[in-house]
């Protein structure tokens, strides 16, 4: 079971971590950078890279937890009172990994043109995966609190 | 109205709500008798 949290610590810090940069710091950059003609420099360098580790740490980090949940697996999604709080954290987990593989990522590879898009449509997808990451971000907030609550206590 | 998600502050309040929410709703419905 050791082996598993710590998988899932390393690969959670760095889900969260890029989604954290993702939306404190290169949304706003990009908007400056595209002002001045360096947003290419992100497009093409930095965000493919990033989205890399994002989307692949994401499935790590869920497949790691759900190993370590083990038998607690279904009591925690299903929401049984001795395993209700990491059930909550789970479960926006799940969500937060859904978001990521089924409105991030297609989104970001038209808007990153990895496939091919229209104006309108790369307008629709920023928009897209723009909410679907400020959501992820939000839910991070109590995936965290119920994650560390179903270990403590709160 | 605009939509929280669209400014970083907004985002983490929105997020601060909804675990206060969430812990009510847990303490109150999914935690009795435990």
């Amino acid at each position: 079971m050791g082996i598993f949290r710590w998988v899932h610590f390393m690969a959670g810090v760095m889900w969260i971590g890029l989604l954290y940069y993702f939306n404190f710091v290169q949304v706003a950059a990009l908007k400056n950078a595209a002002a001045d003609g360096t947003a290419a420099g992100i497009t093409k360098h930095v965000a493919p890279r990033a989205l890399l580790f994002f989307r692949w740490s994401a499935v790590v980090t869920w497949l790691a937890g759900a190993a370590l949940l083990g038998p607690r697996f279904v009591p925690a999604f299903t929401l049984q009172p001795d395993a209700a709080l990491i059930g909550i954290g789970a479960w926006l987990g799940t969500i937060m990994l859904f978001n990521v593989w089924v409105l991030i990522w297609p989104n970001q590879k038209k808007i990153l043109g990895m496939t091919p898009a229209s104006d309108d449509e790369k307008n629709r997808a920023r928009r897209v995966a723009f909410l679907a990451s400020r959501t992820n971000t939000m839910l991070s907030i109590p995936m965290l609190f119920f994650m560390g609550a179903g270990v403590h206590g709160f | 109205m605009k939509n929280p998600l669209d400014s970083l502050w907004g985002t983490v309040i929105a997020g601060l709500v909804l675990t206060v929410v969430l812990y009510i709703f847990a303490n109150n419905f999914l935690l009795n008798g435990v």
